[in-house]
């Protein structure tokens, strides 16, 4: 394998709230490898997006704030960078696309004047003619029709699979070699999901950025990623291959996700939820914070005593956090095999 | 950039072109000032003090055409005439025999003048100290709004006496720059409001996201969205600037004779209760101006409120 592109190393992000210490990311470790992509999967409240936007200093400070922790990008710590420093990586080799175009652009400016900003932003000395042609040029790669006529427009002019297009426009605008998709498709109708994750792979080819997903949609996970990160109350609770999780996860609460979506090929009354809520973040549950929800700590103390640490379980690349992940060996989730057209 | 990107492969809908443009149904564009233009023109008691503003003002810019006499010229065979269209004193003379009609004139620029400059400066002051607090809030905002607080509190004429006895009094450009002093912080507070509230925005954190810096999030992103409200504050605060430039003048605190204001004009015809014109013309003149501006900036707020639906007559 190739050196990681963005090394994170023992992440701890916490929110001071008056009612406590939300623990929101809690010591987690991961890597991004040059043009791979990376989902990561959880429940709301999971901690995935802060993972991302704490190390490009976009949570909120204070409340937020770092409490430990490196992340490692092209050799440098985004951590300890300062925010100036930290402003001419976000946007030019780290960029980020979000949730909902509706509200992502700025409804008063031209859709072009703001994505040809994202690049002077970074390159003032280009001059304005080259910008221009560049961002018309990034729209059409995008897949918006007329181009010319579009850069001219405003986003009420825009249907929301085309800001959402325009968006991830803005975010290849520099050729970044991060990208975070921070739920991309989430706040789009289904069949413009299944538009948007096309326009997202093809542009990834044609950049051959490294992607991190977050998504709560596994069937987006199946047809994106190559890795996969489960995440549960702060936690990374399995990570590995996709093929791997989706055949023969590890973990009771990656089954339990999986478990709880339906199955078209069969005529099932009732969906499977996991029992219970996710834990507050302020008071987690002690020892493995899934244990209450978990069918297969069935009460035993260990789970309740003892927070279990991530560690390979087939090999190095599959990890699980369970201390009974062997005793799921065999058992198979609902998808034996990664479903095909998942995203729509 | 990086590097020159790759020639672009067309995906999803690329192919498609627009087939309204080949059908020859060119769509119109249509941005938000654009509407707030049409609503504008179509709320006819705004266009009406427009057209009435135009005037007053367009006369008071070119006072040196449109007034028959100079403002302070004598007509020693013509004292405290009455309004008559004989000699052209349409609004009668004064005590000196100086033409009325042509010192109401000058008496406009010099109140347009001082409102328009005070709107403005207000206006500056206000949004930098409204648009700082409401972006970094924490102590900055905590400062800069009690010190806003404070010159709220100030009791507005007292200080404006004080400071012109202690200033002097005479200068218009004296008076516009303490008026200016005192009359940001309705603007402030204002856009200060508005940023607290749109730095919350998602287009926000996506300019963050994309490498924007504070400033340029500040007056690129967030100001544009707060012009409607300053637009329409600022207008209103013309009003207001003339109306205190005209009572500090009656007061003999603003400007100074000879030089005419409207407020210098009323005074002046205190000294003669039993000639009405002296002080019915400049009167009705504050009036009008105020009205019409008070008109313009409502439609201006109806204009420029997208979220205003309602028709008006």
């Amino acid at each position: 394998m190739p050196d990681p592109i963005l090394s994170i190393r023992d992440l701890v992000v916490e929110f001071k709230t008056d009612d406590g210490i939300v623990h929101a990311v809690d010591d987690i470790s991961y890597d991004v490898y040059p043009g791979e992509t990376l989902g990561i999967v959880g429940e709301s409240g999971s901690g995935k997006s802060v993972s991302t936007l704490s190390i490009l200093g976009l949570i909120p400070q204070p409340p937020g704030r770092i409490a430990g922790g490196t992340a490692m990008f092209k050799g440098r710590d985004l951590i300890k960078m300062k925010k100036k420093e930290l402003q001419h990586f976000r946007g030019d080799e780290v960029a980020m696309i979000f949730q909902d175009p509706m509200t992502s652009l700025n409804p008063v400016l031209k859709v072009g004047f703001q994505l040809s900003e994202a690049i002077h932003t970074h390159y003032p000395k280009e001059p304005m003619d080259t910008v221009k042609a560049r961002v018309i040029e990034l729209l059409r790669l995008v897949g918006v029709p007329n181009p010319d006529t579009r850069y001219e427009a405003y986003p009420h002019e825009f249907s929301g699979g085309m800001r959402q297009r325009a968006m991830i426009a803005m975010a290849i605008a520099n050729s970044p070699s991060l990208l975070i998709a921070d739920e991309p498709s989430t706040a789009l109708d289904v069949t413009i999901q299944a538009q948007v994750l096309e326009v997202l792979k093809t542009v990834q080819e044609a950049t051959n950025a490294a992607t991190i997903l977050i998504t709560h949609d596994l069937g987006i996970v199946a047809e994106m990623c190559e890795r996969v990160l489960v995440m549960y109350a702060g936690k990374i609770v399995e990570s590995g291959d996709v093929h791997t999780i989706f055949r023969s996860p590890r973990h009771p609460y990656t089954i339990g996700l999986m478990d709880s979506l339906p199955k078209l090929t069969e005529d099932e009354e009732w969906l499977r939820p996991i029992p219970g809520a996710p834990p507050s973040l302020i008071n987690r549950p002690s020892g493995c914070s899934f244990h209450p929800r978990c069918f297969q700590s069935q009460g035993r103390l260990q789970c309740r005593e003892e927070v279990p640490a991530l560690r390979g379980v087939e090999g190095s690349e599959h990890l699980a956090a369970c201390h009974f992940s062997d005793e799921l060996i065999g058992r198979t989730s609902k998808f034996s095999a990664p479903v095909a057209g998942g995203a729509a | 950039m990086t590097e020159p990107a790759p020639a672009p492969p067309t995906i999803g809908q690329a192919g498609l072109t627009d087939t309204t443009v080949e059908a020859g149904l060119e769509i119109k564009v249509r941005s938000q000032w654009d509407y707030a233009r049409r609503r504008f023109l179509r709320h006819r008691l705004a266009m009406g003090g427009l057209i009435c503003l135009i005037i007053i003002f367009g006369a008071g810019i070119f006072a040196n055409y449109v007034a028959p006499y100079t403002y302070d010229g004598i007509d020693l065979n013509n004292i405290l005439a009455a309004p008559t269209t004989a000699g052209h004193h349409f609004f009668g003379t004064d005590e000196i025999g100086r033409d009325y009609f042509s010192r109401v004139i000058y008496g406009i620029r010099t109140s347009e003048e001082v409102g328009v400059l005070v709107a403005v400066l207000s206006s500056l002051i206000g949004l930098v100290v409204g648009a700082v607090a409401g972006y970094y809030s924490g102590w900055l905002d905590n400062i800069l709004m009690r010190i806003t607080d404070l010159t709220l509190t100030l009791p507005f004429l007292a200080i404006l006496l004080t400071a012109a006895a202690l200033l002097g009094t005479g200068s218009q450009w004296r008076v516009t720059f303490i008026l200016a002093a005192l009359f940001w912080t309705s603007i402030a507070r204002v856009v200060r409001g508005i940023f607290l509230s749109l730095r919350e925005k998602e287009y926000v954190e996506a300019a963050k996201a994309a490498g924007a810096g504070d400033t340029r999030i500040m007056f690129r992103h967030i100001l544009p969205n707060t012009l409607g409200p300053i637009v329409v504050s600022g207008t209103l605060a013309v009003a207001t600037a003339i109306l205190v430039e005209a009572a500090l003048s009656f007061l003999g605190f603003g400007i100074k004779p000879p030089t005419p204001s409207l407020g210098v004009l009323v005074a002046g015809g205190e000294t003669n209760p039993q000639q009405w014109w002296l002080t019915v013309f400049p009167g009705l003149t504050i009036v009008l101006i105020v009205l019409c501006v008070n008109f313009v900036g409502d439609g201006l707020r109806d204009a420029l409120d997208p979220t205003q639906r309602r028709v008006r007559a």
